[in-house]
């Protein structure tokens, strides 16, 4: 949308013009349909089908996370017994006693998750804020040794496996090769985007955004905010389950651990990574969080490590995650200032790249004396040989480290100011102007925090 | 409407914290359509008496009604159903959504929209008319799409009150409209509480005495948790009562503040 342009008539203020979001949505489409033609490889398409359930899961953890303001724990409950279910599902439809067509696994997945909602979510949503956190990270536990106190149902230590093709066959269609199941994930993958933004604009999907800024007053204005969690939290079951119920049939196998705390943690750390408060954030959340375990686990085996380390430096210096970084550039593009910006960020980069290579080194030379090498001292490390035994690798390593540091450190300061000043002259034009309805919320965590503390002031 | 005819009825109203008795038997009848000032010293319980009256807490012991129906014990979204509501001291409003979505947030139950997520908020035509209607009573338009914690200190405090009113309660209790506010922002500010009130019943904590005496139909004098008198501004101020307990010191003040009050 432009700016000053004289107001638009009230129906179209504050959404994208229907043109826009048809673009948004096709566009959308578009690359889930073309992708697995651009990446052809078996493993690409494996990559893909991940994507698709890692867009679901992060999206449904991110209605109670971004939404909704409830720190979940145990999100992998809802997703992992949907997978268990449809795991079982698909049994029964090879056995013959589920007279239900493979394509619909998903969504019995999804209905596994909601019914487990209902029943934990009744006691979870009683409690807002750390109580919740604590009574999503208990039952998540609970859930876990049920998992192996159980058996009969989840297979013990080695889980409960089943052949997804081996249903009947619709149209030629059996899921054997992977292509075809690709495409029945991102068909879900798309509805089940769709049907979660349609929410975040529906009463109930607006309310759960004003239980999160200020339950108290929730309750003053007719809504009981137990309910508005509750409601809210049973439909997050529900898709959770659908990406259980899609990762049962992509990888015929369910776990233990895909009940575990360690996926709960992972839905977390990627969704905040991709950035909460944007709707879209969790998706890219959820390709990182894919290509993280596919790829970078294949170029270092300390690669989680690498991920703490990110995920550190994301709190501390981009709480919005990855789609706040994104629209708060777009804002300053929109007012024409990014250009003044380049040579900072080149700056910024080059820095980041010298630091992290001094870190990566040192971390790799720990890792490979604590864990590889085979009592081997070297490795090798970008085109260089370095030498756990030598004081030069060590001591080179930890320079280039500093040098990084203290680079990246002055960048950042005299950045901040840069970017300061910028935002001021926005907020500046922003007034004489009167713009229209800008759809990026000036929320940004820095000058959000900085003009509410203005507002304070009598 | 109730047969007892009354909109708040509080009857031997007792609220205890720990031993500490802050309430010690209140009672108030206030007529459907009156504005009643509520006043007393600090810690006299005002506040304590509104949080009982919107349920965010239960009385100790005692009866309040709304509109002939007991409501102690309820919770606040029971008893902001049946019809009323409050604002707040401390500005609370939702601080990421806009102005709009504040007010909308404010109607949507009354309007029974409940929690619905197979509507769209955009094809509510009624919530969003009305939600338009507000933002222009509460003179915000141009700040429609600004996120509420974005406003300023005075626009946030119009906001809670059309958050307040949004819903079409009957009954509305404002605590301290125009704390922290200016002089010359008060007196604009209470034509907009006027204007926004036609027709219901108000119930309002006021430490300003020039607002106080502009306002209210009646005063209620809070002292210790007693409503010591209930009754005209005239007959508060020459009741030698109140006038020991309280209003002597504050009386001289309200001289200077009614003359910078607007005239209605």
């Amino acid at each position: 949308m432009s700016t000053g342009v004289a107001r638009a008539p009230i129906v179209a203020q504050g959404r994208p013009l229907p043109g826009r979001r048809v673009l948004v949505w096709g566009g959308f489409a578009l690359v889930f349909a073309i992708a697995p033609m651009i990446f052809r490889s078996d493993f690409s398409v494996s990559i893909l089908s991940q994507v698709a359930i890692a867009i679901v899961a992060c999206l449904s953890y991110n209605m109670l996370l971004g939404q909704g303001g409830m720190l979940s724990f145990g999100h992998a409950v809802y997703s992992g017994l949907g997978t268990f279910v449809a795991v079982h599902a698909m049994l029964a439809i090879a056995n013959g006693t589920l007279p239900v067509p493979t394509s619909l696994i998903p969504f019995v997945g999804g209905l596994a998750g909601m019914f487990f909602a209902i029943i934990l979510g009744y006691v979870t949503t009683k409690k807002a804020g750390t109580p919740f956190a604590m009574i999503t990270l208990g039952l998540g536990e609970l859930v876990t040794a049920m998992a192996l106190m159980i058996p009969e149902f989840f297979g013990g230590e080695g889980g409960v496996s089943a052949n997804r093709s081996a249903g009947k066959s619709f149209l030629g269609i059996t899921y054997g090769p992977q292509i075809q199941v690709y495409y029945l994930l991102a068909l879900y993958a798309f509805v089940s985007t769709a049907a979660m933004f349609a929410f975040t604009r529906t009463p109930l999907g607006r309310m759960l955004n004003a239980v999160r800024d200020n339950p108290e007053r929730v309750e003053f204005i007719g809504y009981s905010t137990q309910r508005v969690r509750f409601f809210s939290f049973v439909i997050a079951g529900f898709f959770a389950g659908i990406a259980g119920g899609m990762a049962a049939l992509n990888f015929e196998i369910a776990t233990a651990e895909v009940v575990g705390a360690g996926r709960s943690g992972l839905y977390l750390f990627f969704t905040f990574l991709g950035g909460a408060t944007f709707f879209f954030g969790p998706i890219i959340g959820a390709v990182l969080m894919v290509l993280g375990f596919a790829l970078f686990s294949e170029v270092t085996k300390a690669w989680q490590l690498y991920l703490g380390l990110i995920f550190l430096f994301m709190v501390m210096y981009a709480p919005g995650g990855i789609a706040s970084l994104i629209m708060m550039n777009v804002r300053v593009a929109k007012y024409k200032k990014l250009h003044r910006l380049w040579g900072w960020y080149a700056g910024l980069v080059a820095a980041s790249l010298v630091m992290l290579v001094g870190a990566a080194a040192l971390i790799e030379m720990v890792y490979h004396l604590q864990l590889g090498g085979a009592g081997e001292p070297t490795l090798g490390y970008l085109g260089v040989t370095l030498d756990t035994t030598s004081a030069v690798s060590w001591i080179g390593a930890a320079v280039v480290f500093a040098i990084g540091f203290v680079a990246l450190e002055a960048t950042r300061r005299r950045f901040a100011l840069a970017w300061g000043a910028i935002q001021t002259e926005i907020e500046s034009d922003m007034m004489f102007k009167e713009p229209s309805p800008v759809d990026v919320p000036a929320d940004l965590p820095e000058h959000g925090a900085a003009a509410s503390a203005e507002a304070g002031k009598p | 409407m109730s047969t007892s005819g009354y909109a708040v009825e509080l009857q031997d109203v007792r609220k205890s914290f720990g031993k500490t008795e802050i309430i010690r038997g209140a009672n108030l009848a206030v007529r459907s359509g009156e504005r009643v000032a509520v006043i007393g010293p600090n810690g006299a319980g005002k506040s304590t008496l509104f949080n009982l009256v919107s349920g965010r807490f239960g009385p100790t012991s005692g009866q309040i009604l709304l509109n002939g129906e007991r409501i102690d014990g309820m919770v606040p979204y029971e008893i902001n159903r049946r019809g009323l509501a409050r604002s707040f001291q401390i500005t609370n409003i939702f601080g990421h959504l806009s102005v709009f979505e504040n007010l909308r947030c404010g109607l949507l139950w009354s309007m029974g929209y409940r929690y619905a997520f197979w509507k769209f908020l955009a094809s509510l035509t009624d919530a969003n008319e009305r939600s338009e209607q507000l933002l222009r009573m509460i003179r915000l338009e141009r700040k429609r799409d600004t996120l509420a914690m974005n406003l300023t200190y005075a626009e946030q405090r119009a906001l809670e009150i059309g958050v307040t009113i949004a819903g079409g309660a009957s009954v509305i209790l404002l605590d301290e409209p125009t704390a922290g506010m200016s002089k010359s922002e008060t007196a604009r500010f209470i034509d907009l509480i006027r204007e926004v009130t036609v027709g219901k019943t108000l119930l309002t904590v006021e430490h300003d005495m020039g607002v106080v005496f502009g306002l209210a139909d009646k005063i209620a004098v809070l002292v210790y948790g007693e409503v010591i008198a209930f009754d005209t501004p005239d007959a508060v101020r020459a009741n030698p009562r109140v006038q020991e307990a309280y209003l002597g010191s504050v009386l001289a003040d309200a001289q200077v503040d009614g003359a910078a009050r607007p005239t209605h």
